[in-house]
Parts: C-alpha cells; sequence; structure tokens
C-alpha cells in the first residue's frame, strides 16, 4: 500500500503532465455525459415546459412518475438498456452494446426525467406570472412553451448542471453497457472503480481530482452566468 | 335608487367614430365562486368608442368585469357579445393592461418585437415607432424589467397597442405611479381613443375619471348600480351607492 501523500503526489503529476491515457479518459467522459446532457435537455426541457403550462386529466400522476423516475438507480438503466441491446435484445441488431453511443442512451434515459423533473419546477412558477398576459395575447401552446423556456433559459441552466453532474458522476449504467473497455469505452467513473480494484491508487485519485475539479469549473461558470443575468434583470 | 337597478345607456355624445364598430352586449352575466356571486346578473350596453370607465368601491367586481369581457375568467351564465359575435371570436381583436405590467425577462424592444412576432407581424420599423409613441425608444435596448414603474406600464401599453386591438382594457393602469407617468399614460390613453380604439378603463382617481370618461360603469356588491354619461354620473349620480362613493362615503 503506497502512501498517502506519495499517491496524491503522482496524481498531481499526473495531471500536471498531461498523461495520453488520462486525457483519453476524461475527453470520453466528456463527450459521452455532454451528449447525453443534451439530448435529455432536447427532450426534457420541452416536456417540462409541456406539463408545467398544461392542466390535463392525470397531471398529478404525471408529476409523481417524473418525480420518482429523478432517482432511477444508474445499474437499473444500465441493465434496461443492455437487455435492449444486447444480441438476444430488440435492438441487438444495431451493434451498439459496449459503444459510447450505448453510454450515451442509457446516460440519456437517466438524466432526463431528472431535467424534465426540475424544469417543470422552475418554469411552473415562472408561467404563473405570465399566464394571464399569455392568455390575453392569444397566444397557441408552441409560443407559450418557447417564450417560458426562453424566458427561464437562465434558471434552466443549472437544470442542465443537475443533469450533466449526474451523468457524469454515475458508473453503473456506463460500466453495464459500456464494458469499461480501454481506449474504448473507458471513462472517468469506471476508470476510478477499475484501477481502486487493481491497487493503482495514482490514477484512481488523478481521475478523481479531475472529477472534482471539473464539477467546481462547470458549477462557477453556471454560478457566473446566472449573477450577469441577474445583474441584467434577466432572472 | 336600490344597487342592481340596470339604467338605460344613454349614449356617448362626444365620442369619436369608432373605426371598427365592436360594441358590447351583455346579458344576466353572472359569475359565482364557492357558492357567493362575485359578478351578479350585470346587463350592460356599451358603444363602439369612446372611454368606459369602470367604477366602484374595492371588491365592487371591477377587475373581474374586465377579465370576464375579455375571455380570462369564463362565465358561469348569461352572454357576452361584441359586434354580435361570441366572445371567442373576437378575443384576438381586444388587448389588456394589467395594474401589475407582466414583462418578459428581454429587452424593452424585445417585449414588443414578442407581441409582433406572435401575431405574424414583425416590423422593426412598427416596434420602433410605438416605442417613440410611449416615449421608450432611446431606451430600446435596455432590460425591460430595469424600467421605472411608470416606463414599464407605458412599454405595457405600447405591446398591447402593437396588436392593434379594437377594445383596450385597463386594469387600474395607473394605481401607485407619480402624477407625470400618470399624465403620460392618460395622453397615450387618449390617442388611442382618438385613432377609434374603445377603452374599457377600471379606476378609482375619480380625478382621472373625470378627465378621460365619456361614460361610467358604476359597480356594486358585484352588481350594476349604474351605467350613465360621465357629464351626468359626476354632477347628479343616480344611484344612492354612486352618490356615496362619489361623496367619500363608500371605502375606495
Amino acid at each position: 500500500m503506497q502512501d498517502y501523500s506519495e499517491i496524491l503526489g503522482l496524481a498531481a503529476g499526473l495531471v500536471l503532465s498531461g498523461d495520453a491515457d488520462l486525457a483519453e479518459i476524461v475527453g470520453l467522459s466528456l463527450q459521452v455525459s455532454l451528449t447525453a446532457t443534451a439530448l435529455a435537455c432536447l427532450i426534457g426541457l420541452p416536456l417540462g415546459a409541456l406539463v408545467a403550462t398544461t392542466r390535463f386529466p392525470g397531471r398529478g400522476a404525471v408529476l409523481v412518475t417524473l418525480n420518482a423516475l429523478m432517482g432511477l438507480p444508474p445499474v437499473v438503466v444500465g441493465l434496461f438498456v443492455y437487455l435492449h441491446l444486447s444480441r438476444a435484445g430488440p435492438l441487438g441488431f444495431l451493434g451498439l452494446l459496449y459503444t459510447p453511443t450505448a453510454m450515451i442512451i442509457a446516460q440519456t434515459i437517466l438524466i432526463t426525467p431528472i431535467v424534465a423533473a426540475l424544469s417543470r419546477q422552475v418554469l411552473e412558477d415562472l408561467h404563473a406570472e405570465y399566464s394571464e398576459q399569455f392568455r390575453s395575447f392569444c397566444l397557441n401552446k408552441t409560443q407559450v412553451i418557447g417564450a417560458v423556456l426562453w424566458d427561464g433559459r437562465y434558471a434552466l441552466l443549472t437544470v442542465a448542471l443537475a443533469g450533466f453532474g449526474r451523468a457524469v458522476a454515475e458508473v453503473g449504467a456506463v460500466m453495464i453497457v459500456g464494458g469499461n473497455i480501454d481506449h474504448l469505452t473507458r471513462v472517468m467513473t469506471t476508470a476510478i472503480a477499475l484501477e481502486t480494484s487493481k491497487g493503482e491508487l495514482a490514477l484512481a485519485l488523478a481521475l478523481g481530482i479531475v472529477l472534482m475539479v471539473l464539477a467546481l469549473g462547470v458549477n462557477a461558470a453556471v454560478h457566473g452566468v446566472r449573477a450577469t443575468a441577474a445583474r441584467q434583470a434577466y432572472a | 335608487m336600490p344597487d342592481g337597478i340596470v339604467l338605460p345607456f344613454e349614449g356617448v355624445a362626444d365620442a369619436p367614430v369608432a373605426a371598427a364598430p365592436l360594441p358590447l352586449r351583455v346579458s344576466k352575466l353572472r359569475l359565482e365562486a364557492g357558492g357567493q356571486a362575485l359578478i351578479d346578473g350585470i346587463d350592460l350596453a356599451l358603444a363602439p368608442s369612446g372611454v368606459t370607465m369602470v367604477m366602484g368601491p374595492n371588491g365592487a367586481g371591477k377587475s373581474l368585469l374586465l377579465r370576464l369581457l375579455h375571455g380570462l375568467v369564463p362565465a358561469s351564465s348569461g352572454e357576452i357579445c361584441w359586434g354580435g359575435l361570441p366572445l371567442d371570436e373576437v378575443r384576438g381583436r381586444q388587448a389588456m393592461v394589467f395594474q401589475k405590467p407582466v414583462l418578459l425577462r428581454r429587452s424593452v424592444a424585445a417585449n414588443v418585437d414578442f407581441v409582433l412576432k406572435s401575431r405574424g407581424a414583425r416590423d422593426d420599423r412598427r416596434r420602433d415607432a410605438l416605442l417613440e409613441h410611449v416615449g421608450l425608444l432611446d431606451r430600446a435596448r435596455q432590460p425591460a424589467r430595469l424600467l421605472s414603474g411608470g416606463e414599464q406600464q407605458r412599454l405595457a401599453l405600447a405591446r398591447a397597442l402593437a396588436t392593434g386591438p379594437e377594445v383596450l382594457f385597463l386594469d387600474e393602469p395607473t394605481a401607485s405611479l407619480d402624477p407625470a407617468s400618470v399624465g403620460m399614460i392618460e395622453d397615450i390613453v387618449r390617442a388611442a381613443r382618438a385613432s377609434g380604439t374603445k377603452i374599457i378603463f377600471v379606476s378609482h382617481d375619480i380625478g382621472q375619471a373625470r378627465r378621460l370618461a365619456d361614460d361610467v360603469v358604476f359597480l356594486h356588491g358585484g352588481r350594476l348600480a349604474e351605467h350613465s354619461r360621465a357629464s351626468r354620473f359626476f354632477s347628479s349620480p343616480l344611484s344612492e351607492a354612486a352618490a356615496r362613493y362619489l361623496d367619500g362615503g363608500l371605502l375606495y
């Protein structure tokens, strides 16, 4: 067992030297999680806006379901996607299992309910403020959804961030559908799990440091954007 | 005269000729909530032009009546008919400005653009003309929510006028504003009236009503107490409730 400070030194060295393996793993993590976040926003934001701006029978059940799906266990999502993409599954012919695409699909399924449920909460308040004026303007549903999505854009950045945070930090789904294959589907979380089990703590810790810095950096960026928006009275 | 008695509409002698006739007829209009009648059997006929001032003490149902006439609140019973057409067919020819302006989180210009675009009529020159009309052209690029209260209300008016309404509902648009802002808004209302837009204006300000009104609809307890020409209403109100209101005997 290596000394803790020695491991920390090795990890810092890997990060600072721009180690190729490390860069590859970080790059794939970002590619998979950012794509999944973009797809989840594409589906989840309009869905959240639709639920936020519409009253319909069974809306309460939809809200409960959306909120419950926020807590989807990643391994269950991984298993679900695995069953569909495996050779015997209905989508097995696509040959997507153990590819980054499969990981993107799994993470998209995992975080779309988060994006939809959180955006619903944000946009419902905004719509409550606007609804009478919008009815006075005789807007149709598409115009109403477009308007609340645009006017809530800075608040929705936080929603997207929450989705990205969940995607980039999960390990269960990408492990099952990606297989943690070196130079193909290895991302930060699966690599940390593997390197830790192998006792290669320096690389695991280096990846952990990168993950933390990424989380802090993204949070700081969103906070900066929101603060600017508030200064301009858009928030 | 007891409350709830409907007087015949006397006409508006000096009102301009309407560009687009949308006279209003309301019969037996009723709105109930929680077993209580908030609007109680109102019959009303309004001319297609001029400024109709809706007055009455707090809780009389003034704002509710405006929302009913604009279709924002569905009536429990009764009929609302604009120019012989049902409300649903004319809502797009009406606009409303609320007591507290609801502005989008965008620039001043983008707020007007939004309305023009929603009608499929995005036009920068028309937008600039509207902003100039309400004295906000030099603020076009500023965030709308950084404007003062009076400026925000003028922007709400510009946005309402952008739809080219034949009927403009104003729900206490000058409440809590400084005298200069009130004067500017009244000028905009006069200009809209002169261009043939029918104005239906809720106000607690008797001085403002005297300055602007062609006719006055006076509500009390959800009922129509009186509908008279403005000159007659202020000199010799026919209903006891209106007389008490003008004397300060009814709470504003």
